[in-house]
């Protein structure tokens, strides 16, 4: 049997957001040319979060979008044909700005890769960066993000599930073991 | 889904609005300046043509080279094949290749059938003879889903020579999986005399059908059956099948025409009518190539169905 | 020779004395210094006769010869066979005909009765030269342009007549040309959903009633090749009813298998091993030929072997050969179809496969009942056998049964013609 333990709970989630938005504004002088992208599915919802705690904070609306990294991922052939998610771009595009790219867990890096492939495929941004709600380690790239919610020693073994309100009708951080 | 995309019997329901799901997604990729996604890098396609079919050979070309797989064109006209070399010969030859998937178009009813027993890769039909052509039937949902939304419940009239028609066939079986209500319009030499165990409706009366169209489907008439005796003369087909201005008038506003093309302009459907805003026979195009890419990548994309 | 313990018709146990190619006694315990058959209690039946098999030599001894149609005769509990006309040049003259009668002699495994074509060429313009064939060594009583039909119904009606001078009959292959041009499996539900084009069973049967009401006007007899749809029955029920003179033969296939293996069967689907002509039809149509077997409105069971290399089968539907091979597997699908099901007993089977035959084909060395002074013409069948079909096994050149991998039951055990055996424990002698 596996057992899980929350090691976020919804307030814990709130914070950490909180967090990084301000961080976010402050690395960005402003969010001044940011665009936050999401990688399907719960890096979408924290995306729109993070979004709305900027306007909240600043008064600017920064454009959010969604980045599918489905047909970039490095095992596919793992596993069966898998459905897309979906890729929406803001209607201005990255070209120029500065991209954000956001995702529920951090782990092996290869999902920022395939994030960076796409992204590559789709514009030019001046830069890129990369907001995480949990960073759960064992990297298998040079990659590392720019803004963590949360650091989360964890066994290789372990699981790492994340819970938003909006898809889950709750929020919470488990650890499953 | 089933490893190969020989029927469009062979999809389920849930199989058949994924490819079409897929498809929605692929097609902001037609649509940005690089039109290329790297999921099929190293996969080898083989367009395996025994009849000329340019339009539906680029298209499953296009739609595999934007998932950057190898494409190889083999086409029977001036190869081993017009020398008397079979089937299985050519077949076995593919084999030698590594093809993971093999796009076949042939003369002759079910012969991606046999195909599929000598290879090892994904069979894609893309028309046998008058059986089916599962990635036109695809396509054409595609397209009435993109100007209709779910086709749930939705009335499609598939109008002409049904009984040599692979795009009928095929469309008659997916339609039915996505729930719509199909009707054959036809003279009934033109439909099989089996068609009412089919899962549609028949019509001999198009003026009848027209004004409860979601959808009208013009099938091209061939030449050849002009000459067999099917019906009278081409004047008379026009007359009681062929959509004119006057019976495109009857039906509702927000309905649409549909041809797979290529058209006999005034034979089967008018020039304007062809070419009326409410007509899809230029997006069908576009949307091959999507609809392709999507059964590409969801018969090659994981990992090998062996 | 005695033949012991064997069954004849499936009846009590006895022993059969065989000299000089007759049988010479039946009883029980029976003595003597001559070599002994141990029969195990199979069943003994008159050896069987084909009136349809196609041997293809001359012309196409890739697919078959004589010699290996006839040994796989003999392992299908065959002393005779009709070998049609079909081959390449066409048994259209008197010495295509007895070069082919005299391979069958020279072989020894069965007897082999030529069929004359109809026409010259099997073209359906001119008669060919029956009366030649009729009077050459093979004396040829049966004629038939198979693989065609004799469509022109004048020229039909003058070989009805023709032959009556040396009581002849044709064997017509009923199959209306125009409304089966192209056709490639039975129209119906299934070939409607396969997309290929339809072969509807009113071309076989518009062309058996042209012919019986032709048969009866010039009073002629009339034999149908392998009628294969239940309105063919029908008609024949009801020529038969008139008492006009008009015989009718079903292949095993037809008593057994049906056009959904095209759609579907464990060889997958349009493999052309189940293409043949006439093609396989529905269910329907084989529970009325097996009552019309059953009730004598069909009265044979013939094979229509029919011998194809493997190129001609290993293709996409359209290009296939027609045809199947038949004869080593046909009284185990005849058991399987018939017996096991209880419309016939093993006398029933004995009229239908060696007795009728014999009798429409005016063979008189052959289908005599099993009794004292008749030829030694004797097969041995074992029922309670159960055999998977291995086409390797088999001694005809080619290997295009429908059959494959199916499990059978019934295995012949042992054939004598004129009491030399051909087969004993089932294998060639």
């Amino acid at each position: 049997m596996s057992e899980s333990r929350a090691v976020l709970e919804g307030p814990d989630i709130h914070r950490a957001l909180t967090r990084i938005a301000h961080e976010i504004l402050e690395r960005t002088k402003g969010a001044d040319g940011v665009v936050l992208l999401g990688i399907p599915t719960r890096g979408v919802t924290l995306a729109r979060r993070l979004g709305e705690r900027i306007e909240q904070f600043e008064g600017v609306k920064i454009p959010v979008g969604s980045i599918d990294i489905t047909m970039y991922r490095d095992d596919l052939r793992l596993k069966p044909a898998r459905p897309l998610g979906h890729t929406e771009l803001p209607p201005d595009g990255v070209d120029g700005r500065t991209v954000v790219l956001v995702d529920d867990v951090l782990y092996s890096g290869r999902t920022v890769r395939a994030a960076l492939d796409a992204l590559n495929d789709l514009g030019r941004p001046t830069a890129v960066q990369l907001a995480t709600l949990v960073d759960r380690g064992h990297r298998e790239l040079p990659i590392r993000a720019d803004y963590v919610g949360k650091n989360l020693p964890t066994a290789k073994s372990e699981k790492v599930k994340v819970f938003l309100d909006e898809i889950d009708g709750r929020d919470a951080v488990e650890l499953i073991k | 889904m089933n490893k190969h995309l020989i029927s469009a019997a062979d999809l389920s329901k849930d199989d058949a609005l994924l490819i079409l799901d897929t498809a929605e997604e692929l097609a902001a990729v037609s649509e940005r300046s690089i039109k290329k996604l790297p999921t099929l890098r190293g996969r080898t396609v083989v367009n395996l043509f025994f009849e000329d079919s340019t339009r539906t050979r680029i298209s499953f070309e296009a739609a595999a080279k934007r998932l950057s797989a190898d494409v190889i064109n083999f086409s029977a006209k001036g190869s081993s094949v017009s020398k008397g070399e079979s089937l299985k010969d050519t077949a076995l030859t593919l084999e030698a290749m590594g093809a993971d998937a093999v796009v076949i178009r042939h003369g002759a009813s079910g012969a991606p059938h046999r195909l599929a027993n000598w290879v090892r890769g994904s069979v894609v039909n893309a028309g046998d003879g008058t059986h089916e052509h599962p990635t036109q039937a695809l396509l054409d949902a595609f397209s009435m889903r993109r100007r209709l939304g779910s086709l749930e419940g939705r009335k499609i009239t598939i109008v002409g020579d049904v009984l040599h028609s692979r795009v009928a066939r095929s469309n008659v079986l997916l339609l039915a999986t996505l729930g719509a209500d199909v009707t054959l319009v036809a003279p009934p030499t033109l439909l099989p005399v089996s068609v009412g165990t089919w899962p549609c409706e028949v019509s001999y009366d198009l003026d009848a059908v027209l004004p409860k169209s979601d959808v009208v489907m013009m099938l091209r008439v061939q030449k050849e059956r002009m000459n067999a005796a099917y019906f009278p003369s081409e004047r008379e087909y026009s007359r009681r099948y062929g959509l004119d201005r006057d019976r495109f008038a009857k039906m509702p506003d927000d309905a649409i025409v549909m041809h797979p093309g290529p058209m006999n302009r005034g034979m089967e459907i008018a020039a304007d009518v062809a070419d009326s805003p409410r007509s899809t026979i230029v997006e069908q195009v576009a949307n091959g190539v999507t609809t392709r890419m999507a059964v590409l990548y969801l018969l090659l994309g994981g990992e090998s169905a062996q | 020779m005695i033949i012991r313990n064997v069954r004849v018709l499936g009846g009590e146990p006895v022993d059969i004395r065989v000299a000089d190619g007759t049988i010479t006694e039946i009883g029980t315990g029976l003595q003597g210094a001559e070599e002994i058959v141990d029969g195990r209690g199979a069943i003994a039946l008159p050896g069987l006769v084909d009136l349809h098999t196609h041997l293809r030599e001359p012309g196409r001894e890739d697919a078959e010869t004589v010699l290996t149609g006839t040994q796989s005769a003999a392992r299908g509990g065959y002393t005779a066979v009709h070998a049609m006309a079909n081959t390449s040049p066409v048994a259209d003259t008197a010495g295509v005909v007895e070069q082919v009668y005299r391979l069958g002699q020279e072989g020894g495994y069965c007897d082999v009765q030529p069929v004359g074509a109809v026409t010259v060429g099997l073209e359906g313009r001119q008669l060919a030269e029956l009366g030649a064939m009729a009077d050459s060594a093979a004396r040829v009583r049966v004629f038939s342009d198979d693989g065609h039909c004799v469509d022109d119904a004048v020229l039909m009606r003058r070989a009805l007549e023709y032959v009556k001078a040396f009581d002849g009959v044709v064997a017509q292959h009923a199959q209306e040309p125009r409304l089966t041009s192209g056709a490639q499996m039975n129209e119906g539900v299934i070939s409607g959903r396969l997309g290929l084009a339809g072969w509807p069973a009113v071309a076989e049967e518009a062309i058996i009633a042209r012919d019986c009401l032709l048969a009866a006007h010039v009073g002629s007899r009339l034999h149908i090749c392998h009628v294969s749809t239940a309105g063919s029955v029908e008609i024949l029920r009801w020529a038969k009813s008139k008492g006009w003179n008009v015989t009718a033969e079903v292949t095993p296939h037809h008593l057994l298998l049906t056009d959904a293996l095209v759609e579907e069967s464990p060889n997958g689907s349009y493999n052309p091993i189940y293409k043949v002509n006439p093609p396989l039809r529905t269910r329907a149509d084989v529970e009325a030929l097996r009552a019309a077997l059953a009730d004598g409105t069909i009265d044979v069971v013939a094979t229509d072997h029919a011998p194809h290399p493997v190129e001609d089968k290993e293709t996409e539907w359209a290009a296939a050969a027609m045809g199947m091979i038949g004869l080593e597997t046909a009284l185990s699908v005849v058991q399987e179809s018939m017996v096991d099901t209880g419309l016939l007993d093993w006398a029933g089977v004995a009229e239908r496969m060696s007795l009728k035959p014999a009798e429409i084909g005016r063979l008189s060395g052959h289908g005599n009942p099993l009794e004292v002074g008749a030829p030694a013409n004797i097969t041995l069948y074992d029922p309670g056998a159960r055999t998977e079909v291995d086409p390797r096994a088999f001694a005809s050149k080619s290997r295009n049964t429908p059959y494959e991998g199916m499990t059978l039951p019934g295995r012949i055990v042992a054939t004598f013609l004129r009491g030399k055996p051909t087969v004993l424990e089932g294998k060639l002698v």
